[in-house]
């Protein structure tokens, strides 16, 4: 029987077969659930271009978080649930860029330059911590994830702001938990060489900063720090006899990954228009995991085209699913379904078998 | 050489090794410490919150231990056995069963949800051995999502819920929050004695009672021992023919089970239900309140979960009063003490994984040395 289907190897149904076992299950369903809604979408009504636009702006958002995702996944940290801490390192930055006068684009380079320090330090710190617990990694980074964004909840409350923007009213001090962006930095990279096609609109420049940050994390990975980083990820102990220090290419990836988390959210807010400061950090580290997972990562594989296809599938299932499911059988069910494909697919790539074994 | 080492040990250092042992309860107890007399409440009330409290999360949290003796660390999955317990109440309360009755019912009927959430999530934390934590919480996200999918949509479109009382009013789902005015502190009040002011549940604290004599008498039992051997050691347990993976999901599917009842007990106590969040921080608090209690992710007894639950609950219900009494905003104390929570897993995780490989560590030296001996 085995013998017989060796012999029809090349036929079209095995390499299609071949092709859905490199692509993955899960994966084709969301691709294909996907380009249903798409199909769908003129026939209930929603306009397509602005159903792309959507998509677009959406994708300029997200990406660099979920570009985060990548160092650390080489490294062999496995997902960064610990992606808050970086996130606070960057609410800082916009935060204290506002709070010290800066309007317009100037204040998202301030935010970004005074982001970079903490989320250096944080980033030693959080990778000197998942140095020393090698193997659980997941499950530390996540609650390190959320006691550092409940500590900075009290922070939000007590450190000493004053830019009448950005706290309460009536007490005079205390952010609010929501900070409007207007006059700041909201929308300067999206505006910039915005494209507009009828009802197509391109956010070129955020785009190009993707781009830009994406090319980077690529040559990177290219090169001989790069290189050990995926050597210390895939095989530790072969590492360590090339000569490779494991302790430091994984506290690098750390590090990197919380920068990349800084400037992520400043990309985020910039694209949304407002900082969210308090609890809201809290779930930002399981849609950009599961983003990168639908991109056909796995625990310890990652690369930058894995980022683009996981934010354009995901992003494009969270902008889709409310209009098109909405119009066709009048149930906002879009939510539900949002939460049951992003965790299932983070629980089928813990479940791999050919992960499991470090 | 081990002997040289004895000697050494002095009283003082003894009392740091205690201390270095208990770390996080003894923080706690300072924590209470400073803040009852900032907060001002009086003893009385104080005893008579924990009390309640006592009664309310105990049960949730003994469902906790069975996973931690089988090795597969803190069941965040505990939540299915929630939201299956919470699905029950729903069904109870349509059919207006009320009372006594309407609890016994609601936990029976919540047993076969309960088994089937806790077969899938068996099945699946055995295909992720070596990360069952990270997976079990993941798992309860997921499960989350289909609970919405079940009761916000199912319910009353394909589901029978006959009255719209507590149905949301477009006809289909159940409402933000579900009265159990039926069932109220049925099961507390039934023989409840008052000591000076202090209501005491006497017979959820029987109920607690026989669950903790249960699970005594279960560690003694075949299965309890087969389990113990498998947290031991997976492939020792395997070559004395021990059936490993049934052994782990029996263990999930009991801790569901017991999760489940406890929810209605905790929710029968609380008199109304938040349908979506009741379950979405209760493994969170149950399993900080375990670890404040001294337990870790390889060893819990049931001395923990009652430490656990007085000196956490102590915590949560001064901090937001002492922190409102230091600071003048009582947001800082609810703050703190989510900090709080959070904080403490992520320490109990990584005492545990240092511990971990610190084991591993001198394992290996004690391999190297023996083969230096035997050479």
């Amino acid at each position: 029987m085995s013998e017989q289907i060796k012999k029809n190897d090349g036929t079209f149904m095995d390499r299609v077969r071949d092709m859905v076992r490199s692509f993955g299950l899960p994966r084709m369903i969301i691709a294909v659930f996907l380009l249903v809604l798409f199909i769908a979408a003129p026939f209930v009504g929603a306009d397509f271009w602005t159903q792309v636009t959507n998509l677009f702006n959406r994708f300029s958002w997200n990406a660099v978080l979920v570009l985060a995702m990548v160092p650390m996944v080489h490294s062999g940290c496995g997902l960064n649930f610990g992606l808050p801490l970086g996130i606070i390192s960057g609410l800082l930055g916009a935060t204290l860029s506002i709070e010290f006068g800066f309007t317009g684009f100037p204040s998202f380079v301030m935010a970004v330059l005074i982001a970079t320090p903490f989320a250096l330090i944080f980033g030693v710190g959080y990778g000197w911590l998942l140095n020393k617990i090698k193997g659980g990694e997941m499950m530390i980074a996540t609650y390190v994830g959320f006691s550092s964004v409940s500590f900075m909840c009290m922070m939000w409350l007590l450190l000493p702001y004053h830019k009448p923007d950005m706290v309460w009213g009536l007490a005079g001090k205390g952010l609010r938990t929501t900070i409007s962006l207007e006059g700041y930095f909201a929308g300067v990279l999206s505006n910039f060489m915005q494209i507009q096609i009828g009802k197509l609109v391109i956010p070129t420049g955020a785009l190009l900063v993707f781009a830009l940050l994406a090319f980077l994390m690529w040559a990177f990975l290219h090169t001989k720090t790069g290189t050990a980083m995926t050597a210390v990820g895939s095989n530790p102990t072969f590492a360590r006899a090339a000569g490779i220090n494991i302790d430091k290419v994984r506290m690098l990836s750390v590090v990197m990954s919380t920068w990349l988390a800084a400037v992520g959210i400043l990309m985020y807010e910039q694209g949304f228009g407002f900082i969210q400061l308090y609890m809201a950090p809290f779930n930002m580290a399981l849609p950009a995991v599961s983003a990168i997972l639908i991109g056909g990562a796995s625990v310890n594989k990652a690369s930058v085209a894995n980022v683009i296809i996981g934010t354009i599938l995901f992003q494009g299932i969270v902008t889709m699913t409310p209009t098109v499911m909405n119009s066709m059988i009048h149930m906002d069910i879009s939510e539900v379904i949002r939460i049951i494909v992003s965790n299932g697919m983070i629980l089928y790539a813990l479940t791999r078998k050919t992960e499991a074994t470090r | 050489m081990s002997q040289n080492i004895k000697k050494e040990t002095s009283v003082g250092k003894k009392a740091l090794g205690f201390l270095a042992a208990n770390s996080v309860p003894v923080m706690f107890i300072l924590i209470c410490a400073v803040c009852i007399p900032i907060s001002g409440f009086s003893p009385a009330y104080l005893l008579n919150e924990i009390v309640t409290r006592m009664g309310r999360n105990v049960f949730l949290i003994l469902s906790l231990l069975i996973p931690i003796m089988a090795g597969m660390g803190l069941n965040f999955g505990m939540t299915l056995g929630a939201m299956a317990g919470e699905i029950a109440l729903i069904f109870v309360t349509d059919w207006q069963i009320w009372g006594i009755p309407g609890v016994v019912l609601a936990m029976i009927i919540s047993i076969p949800f309960s088994i089937a959430l806790g077969l899938l999530c068996g099945k699946i934390l055995n295909m992720a051995k070596g990360r069952e934590m990270v997976t079990s919480y993941i798992i309860s996200y997921f499960i989350n999502g289909v609970y919405q999918l079940v009761v916000l949509y199912m319910m009353g479109s394909i589901i029978p819920i006959k009255h719209t009382t507590i149905r949301l009013p477009r006809g289909y789902g159940i409402r933000n929050t579900l009265s159990l005015l039926s069932m109220r502190q049925s099961i507390d009040n039934l023989l409840a004695i008052r000591v000076a002011g202090v209501k005491i549940p006497m017979l959820t604290f029987i109920i607690i009672a026989v669950m903790c004599l249960v699970i005594v008498w279960f560690r003694r039992t075949k299965l309890g021992q087969d389990m113990r051997a498998v947290g031991q050691d997976m492939d020792v347990a395997r070559d004395a023919g021990i059936n490993v993976e049934r052994t782990r999901i029996i263990s999930i599917v009991i801790s569901t089970v017991l999760a489940g009842f406890g929810m209605i007990i905790y929710l029968q106590n609380m008199g109304n239900m938040p349908t979506y969040s009741a379950h979405s921080q209760i493994g969170m608090f149950c399993i900080a309140a375990l670890l404040v209690g001294g337990a870790s992710v390889d060893r819990a007894s049931i001395g923990n979960v009652f430490l656990g639950v007085v000196l956490f609950h102590l915590m949560f219900i001064v901090a937001p009063s002492a922190g409102g009494k230091i600071t003048g905003d009582t947001m800082i104390g609810e703050y703190f003490r989510v900090f709080v929570s959070y904080g403490v897993i992520t320490v109990a995780l990584v005492m545990y994984e240092t511990k971990k490989r610190r084991a591993k560590a001198s394992m290996g030296e004690q391999l190297q040395a023996a083969q230096q001996e035997g050479e």
